[in-house]
């Protein structure tokens, strides 16, 4: 079995974890889990919150090295502010996900990050960006990422349907959550949901032991 | 499963899984063997007779899983004449066990052995370094990362016959897709009561989910 690429690599605090965005009719999920490690064995946070919100509808979840991560949000959302100042007008989800793709293409000897960017707006409605190590941006339904993803690529595969209803997106998104968090062992925690669309931003916080069970616990 | 990757050394980097099921069990793998970059077969069909009843499937260095394959496959041959019946699944496997313990260091392979006996019914172990464990399923190989998700949600006690190979046809697939070193066709065994049926479906034949 093998770990992946981006664990083995990073000093210090690294959010090995599991990160993954799905659209649905009318809006996005954005979901991971919580925990924070070092080196595979400290568990350094139990409830460390990886979404991160960079404007009012564009949420952006980071998966590597936890220092990197916070520096490149902070920049992006800055950056992000300014230019929806400038526009007049909210931004654009693209707008959003390519400041995110520059930050991590012009340093991609010195960071160790992937992201994701997920949001709403006017003029494509909901839409799922993946930026990855190198800086190669994508816009995908849906995206999976960090450590834990690995073990759910066969389900969300399998699983994933275009145009859900908000509440089978929901059950997709804890279940695909809930069962990467049951292999791998540097994600765990609770799952943090965000639901994304034209009406607003909803929270949900789901605890481990409200995480639905499967055959073999 | 710590994946070596020794120098030109033929690996079948793979995806093999053993299922359960009410009345027996049933074995898949992809077909792929590489070395290096190169795929060197891409039809070798990695799951190995044992006995009547019994069968493993390969994964790591392909050497050392056909030469495991073939010692343990004389041993029970052996071992089912001193006992005058057919042999436990059990008992293959802790052959199997055996060895890989033995020369834990020098061999990069693991077996899954499962099969069907008349004690235990369907049975699958696992065998991975020299631990010997029983498990309703099992799935092994590079690609088994990629589907331990929708093995643990999709595996159900007591599946019938028919569910059962779907189920396993469906992980080969999605493994197959997502691993780069597993591939070309799946191979599925399927042993119960009456004997062992060997199976092959064609890269075309088998299922294709979302973005496919």
């Amino acid at each position: 079995m093998e770990r992946h690429y981006m664990d083995s690599k990073i000093k210090g605090v690294s959010t090995g974890t599991t990160i993954l965005a799905v659209t649905f009719n009318g809006g996005v999920i954005i979901g991971s889990d919580s925990r924070a490690s070092m080196g595979g064995n400290y568990v350094c946070s139990k409830t460390i919150n990886k979404l991160i919100q960079v404007h009012d509808r564009i949420f952006c979840c980071i998966a590597g090295s936890l220092a990197d991560a916070q520096a490149v949000t902070k920049t992006a959302k800055f950056q992000i502010s300014l230019h929806s100042i400038q526009m007049e007008s909210p931004p654009l989800v693209k707008a959003a996900a390519s400041v995110m793709k520059e930050l991590c293409y012009n340093n991609k000897e010195e960071l160790q990050a992937g992201f994701i960017t997920a949001g709403w707006d006017k003029k494509k409605g909901p839409q799922v960006y993946t930026v990855a190590l190198g800086g190669m941006l994508l816009s995908l339904p849906f995206t999976i990422g960090g450590s834990g993803s690995t073990y759910i690529y066969g389900y969300t595969d399998a699983k994933y349907k275009p145009d859900m209803s908000r509440e089978e997106c929901l059950q997709f998104a804890t279940n695909a959550l809930a069962l990467a968090m049951g292999r791998d062992n540097v994600s765990g925690g609770v799952a943090h949901l965000v639901v994304i669309t034209e009406g607003g931003v909803e929270h949900v916080v789901i605890p481990g032991d409200k995480l639905p069970k499967f055959h073999d616990e | 499963i710590k994946y070596k990757k020794k120098k030109k050394e033929w690996q079948t980097a793979t995806t093999i899984i053993a299922v359960e099921f009410n009345g027996g069990v049933v074995l898949g793998s992809d077909s792929r063997v590489s070395a290096g970059e190169t795929v060197v077969n891409r039809v070798m069909n990695k799951l190995s007779l044992l006995h009547d009843k019994i069968y493993c499937a390969l994964s790591g260095s392909a050497a050392d899983a056909q030469t495991i394959a073939e010692m343990v496959n004389y041993q029970l041959d052996v071992h089912s004449i001193e006992i005058g019946e057919d042999p436990q699944v059990r008992s293959a496997a802790t052959l199997v066990k055996n060895i890989s313990y033995k020369y834990k260091e020098e061999l990069s392979a693991h077996l899954i052995v499962a099969g069907w006996d008349r004690r235990g019914g369907g049975q699958v172990f696992v065998t991975l370094n020299g631990l010997l464990s029983r498990q309703p399923f099992a799935v092994g190989g590079s690609g088994s990362s990629y589907v331990y998700g929708f093995v643990d949600a999709e595996y159900q006690k007591g599946m019938s016959k028919e569910d059962c190979q779907q189920f396993v046809v469906n992980t080969i697939s999605l493994a197959m897709s997502r691993d780069g070193s597993s591939g070309g066709v799946a191979y599925l065994v399927t042993i119960d009561e009456k004997g062992a049926e060997e199976k092959c479906i064609l890269g075309n034949e088998l299922p294709t989910f979302y973005d496919q």
